[in-house]
């Protein structure tokens, strides 16, 4: 019973909604202003929105903790680059290998969870961390004697995503707005998420995303009231996984190069810490989760790193480590303090709203 | 057959430190059903600290027999990891002891997270280096002269481990803490009414867990020479491993599935190599015999995969085995 | 009152480690009746519902529900044939509302797929719109519907346990089973209760009841079955079952009359 967005007045809504879309459609000029490099990070930060979005339905809505998540953004990387790179000389088209990926990794996502969704809440996020690591590993040695990942040193040359003669990558300027790479990337990034998103909400108000969150909230219950709960898991792995295999061939196109250092267990960290700080379940909240945890470390690296250097002549502490210390600290605050995450929930405040609190 | 005695001197020596980090997690898991996922940080911040000391005790010339340098290491690094593990506990874990399940998890994860870039702050990315000080015997195992041996570091790791499992056995069963520990991870609602501080019971389970952990990173240290920062996220996901083969919550379960699980990766890692060697194939490939020529050790499930063994043994046990070989000792949390 | 056999228990046996949990119960129930199932504290009542609804399987005996029988069934599947239950702690799902709960129970009578939900087809639009509103009217069938939009964790005690039984039903039980249903509830909750039960009895629905309050159970069962560790002891109708010496005995371990008669 999630309404789209929850709100008093519509006509406020609605003036929202049209300046967001155009502060959207305009901000990656804005950021050419201030450097090429934050169009690629805000590229970066929806690719992890995406993300965090398809754990947000394995974590947020059915209540399994998977710390394993990265193996399927791995899937879909490689996929894409298996398929369309001179690795093996095939270069196939994007809008074939992207359904491809997400079915693969749908696959492993079945696969891994057959076996071990039956298993309670720790055992669980155990297996899946052992799953994704076990994942990284097979690509990071599965040169030989095939060379199928080129092992450690990954796979370089992955083509743009292409229409005929348009390439994703070229920079090309209409009507005198000059379009490169990054910005074009920005805009099909911008509707993709846009299309997750609008999955996500119908699936949450849904007869599936009811039993998801049936499950997550008690799962004998659950059963006993008809919902044939070991399908259910499987199908909100499965989903989970089809997001990240989708996101994971854009990932591969967008930087033209993967390695298995880009998939380690840190990431998958990561990305649970932004669902935990968004809450989860919450999309938006999910979202800002996403967005926060992306763009604070880079705002910080371009800031605390000269502060360091004028207070203390070098640079005490790295920007990378930084941002670590940063999402450690997110996960444990969250649990601690505020566990329903930042934005409150829609249905709180339609209780809230009711007149009724306790 | 040698090299399968020599392989099970390694893996012997290896289990005995998974067996020791995996007390620690056997007992926190007992008593809380928590999987503390920091406690791999704890037996890394043992190591680190207990090589700085080492490194600074030689440094400085004091000419100490080398055992007495060891040991003292040792004695520092312990109160340091136990108050990191009480720290874990009153800061992290008890504010959440009625939250779900996945609550202390998360936080788990995120103090391990913590935990290790706050080392890496401290101790930057070099490694620590073991200093040469220790003259390494080996002795034979069977009276052949090129058989499997033993070395002195080997047979001390696991004299301590055996000594320290026998401390903690006497412990549980023999004291008034061990009873309490006992009662509480049985039902904390009864031993609190029954007049047990369960708090207390609790962090003190930390803090012994913690220093077990740091005698174990101190052998991990001496044994292989070197430290870093990320060492303790594979070392405690082997021991946790471990645990669960051995039965969770199970004090024998956690020894036993330790010296299990390294005799495993031992053995494992040497003859899946031999099984795999790609050399074999070298007259169908040319690429591989191009390699083989350079290195006669190319194995396709080789060492490189070791890791993944501890995964497998994990992914089995809980799917096919889930009370693992002793059986598990919770409470029921249903 | 009563019609066809509907449930059948013959010989259910049950064993949790040393403990004889239940030991060759056989009982029937008749469509629409309201069927109590009393005993002491670990008689083995939650046992049978535990065993019934498929969470354990029985060690010996079966279930026939409906002229079919139920061997290794699992609780959906159980669900699925039309026995419904309540939990003796209340299982609600905390953090949904109260008409969330309740739609939650008409999973298991709808079909919605992923793709239904994604694409938003007419087929599950309609589907949608008439579970919310079977939702509402479950919610004023048991007299929680002023609370339809709070969170079921947020509501009083005996609201909880009516929203409960409303999720029950949305399952289009033909059996309904309660689990204590009039635990800690006082006299006014507990009469409503009974005419609620009435009602469900009424709308064509069987129901099987564990008690403890023995004024409803005797003032609203056709029929009783009683059991102590693991045994049946007794079963009949009510007011004949409460004088049977062996009940007395059961409760009380000795041999003073009780007054059950009370006004």
């Amino acid at each position: 019973m999630h309404a789209l967005i929850d709100v008093k007045h519509p006509a406020v809504a609605k003036i929202g909604v049209v300046l967001i879309a155009v502060a959207l459609a305009v901000l990656p000029f804005a950021l050419v202003g201030i450097g090429t490099a934050w169009v690629r990070i805000t590229n970066l930060a929806i690719l992890y929105v995406l993300l965090s979005l398809g754990l947000n339905i394995v974590v947020g809505f059915a209540g399994l903790l998977d710390l394993g998540y990265i193996a399927f953004y791995a899937v879909g990387a490689y996929t894409y680059a298996l398929l369309a790179s001179p690795h093996f000389g095939l270069h196939w088209p994007f809008w074939v290998i992207l359904p491809i990926g997400a079915l693969v990794a749908c696959f492993f996502g079945v696969l891994l969870g057959t076996p071990t969704l039956k298993l309670r809440g720790d055992y669980l996020a155990i297996v899946t961390l052992g799953f994704g690591e076990i994942v990284r590993i097979f690509l990071n040695n599965l040169s030989l004697p095939v060379n199928i990942t080129n092992g450690a040193q990954g796979i370089a040359g992955i083509d743009p995503f292409r229409f005929g003669t348009f390439s994703f990558a070229t920079t090309q300027t209409v009507a005198g707005v000059t379009f490169s790479g990054p910005v074009k990337y920005y805009y099909l990034l911008l509707i993709v998420v846009l299309v997750v998103i609008v999955i996500n909400l119908r699936l949450q108000d849904s007869r599936i995303g009811r039993a998801w969150e049936a499950i997550r909230e008690d799962e004998i219950a659950a059963r006993a009231m008809g919902i044939n709960t070991r399908n259910m898991k499987l199908l909100a792995f499965a989903m989970g996984a089809s997001f990240g295999g989708v996101a994971g061939g854009m990932f591969s196109a967008i930087q033209g190069f993967i390695s298995p250092e880009s998939f380690v267990l840190v990431e998958s960290v990561n990305i649970l810490a932004m669902v935990v700080l968004g809450g989860m379940g919450n999309i938006w909240g999910v979202i800002l989760g996403a967005l926060l945890l992306s763009f604070v470390p880079e705002v910080l690296r371009y800031t605390v790193g000269p502060v360091q250097q004028s207070l203390f002549g070098r640079t005490l502490i790295d920007p990378e480590v930084i941002r670590m210390l940063l999402f450690g600290i997110t996960l444990v605050a969250m649990m601690l303090f505020r566990p329903a995450g930042i934005l409150p929930s829609a249905l709180r405040k339609r209780e809230l709203e009711s007149g009724r609190t306790t | 057959m040698d090299i399968f005695l020599q392989q099970l001197v390694n893996g012997l020596t290896l289990g005995s430190v998974y067996a020791i980090v995996a007390l620690g997690y056997t007992m926190v898991y007992g008593i809380i059903q928590l999987i503390n996922f920091a406690h791999g940080e704890v037996v890394m911040i043992g190591a680190m600290v207990s090589l700085s000391v080492i490194n600074a005790l030689v440094g400085a010339h004091v000419g100490w027999p080398p055992l007495a340098i060891v040991v003292c290491g040792g004695i520092i690094a312990v109160p340091v990891c136990m108050g990191v593990g009480y720290a874990l506990e009153r800061v992290a874990y008890r504010p959440l002891r009625r939250a779900p399940r996945l609550a202390p998890l998360i936080t788990a994860i995120g103090l391990s997270i913590v935990l290790q870039h706050v080392a890496l702050i401290i101790w930057t990315r070099n490694p620590l280096a073991f200093p040469q000080i220790i003259d390494v015997v080996s002795y034979h195992v069977t009276s052949n002269p090129d058989g499997a041996r033993i070395t002195n570091v080997q047979v001390a790791i696991i004299g301590i481990s055996i000594a320290m499992m026998g401390g903690l056995v006497a412990l549980i069963y023999r004291t008034k803490l061990g009873i309490a520990m006992r009662a509480t991870s049985q039902s904390q609602e009864i031993a609190g009414l029954m007049g047990i501080d369960i708090n207390r019971v609790i962090a003190l389970t930390f803090a012994i867990g913690a220093g077990l952990a740091a005698v174990a990173g101190v052998m991990v240290g001496t044994y292989y020479g070197i430290a870093t920062y990320q060492m303790g996220f594979i070392l405690g996901l082997k021991a946790f491993s471990a645990a669960v083969l051995g039965g969770i919550g199970n004090i024998g379960g956690a020894m036993l599935g330790g010296l299990l699980l390294g005799i495993i990766e031992a053995l494992g890692a040497g003859y899946v190599g031999d099984l795999t060697n790609l050399c074999q194939l070298s007259n169908w490939s040319t690429a591989i015999a191009e390699r083989c020529a350079s290195d006669p050790n190319l194995t396709l499930f080789g060492s490189n995969y070791q890791d993944v063994f501890a995964f497998f043994v994990l992914i089995g046990v809980l799917v096919f085995r889930p009370s693992g070989l002793l059986g598990e000792r919770v409470s029921d949390r249903a | 009152m009563s019609g066809n056999e509907l449930l059948i228990a013959q010989g259910i046996t049950k064993r949790f480690g040393g403990v004889q949990a239940l030991s060759e119960v056989s009982f029937t129930i008749r469509e629409r009746e309201i069927y109590g199932l009393i005993g002491p504290n670990g008689a083995g009542k939650t046992s049978l519902f535990n065993v019934l609804t498929g969470i354990y399987p029985a060690d010996a005996g079966q279930f026939t529900f409906d002229g079919r029988v139920l061997i290794g069934l699992k609780p959906n599947e159980v669900a699925a044939r039309g026995i419904a239950r309540t939990f003796q702690n209340i299982r609600l799902f905390g953090n949904l509302s109260a008409l969330e709960n309740v739609m939650v129970g008409r999973h298991v009578r709808t079909h919605a797929t992923v793709f239904g939900a994604i694409f938003r087809t007419a087929g599950t639009r309609a589907e949608e719109r008439a579970i919310e509103k079977r939702g509402y009217e479950l919610l004023e069938y048991v007299g929680v519907a002023r609370r339809a939009n709070d969170l079921a964790k947020h509501l009083a005690y005996g609201d909880q346990r009516r929203l409960e039984i409303a999720r029950a039903l949305a399952t289009d039980p033909r059996l309904l089973a309660l689990d204590e249903p009039a635990a800690g509830m006082n006299a006014t909750e507990t009469a409503a209760l009974r005419a609620l039960l009435e009602r469900i009895r009424q709308d064509g629905t069987t129901i099987l009841l564990i008690e403890h309050d023995m004024k409803l159970v005797m003032s609203i069962c056709d029929r009783v079955l009683v059991l102590d560790y693991g045994k049946k002891i007794a079963e009949g109708i009510a007011s004949t079952v409460q004088k049977d010496e062996k009940v007395v005995a059961a409760y009380l371990g000795g041999d003073i009359e009780l007054d059950l008669k009370r006004a």
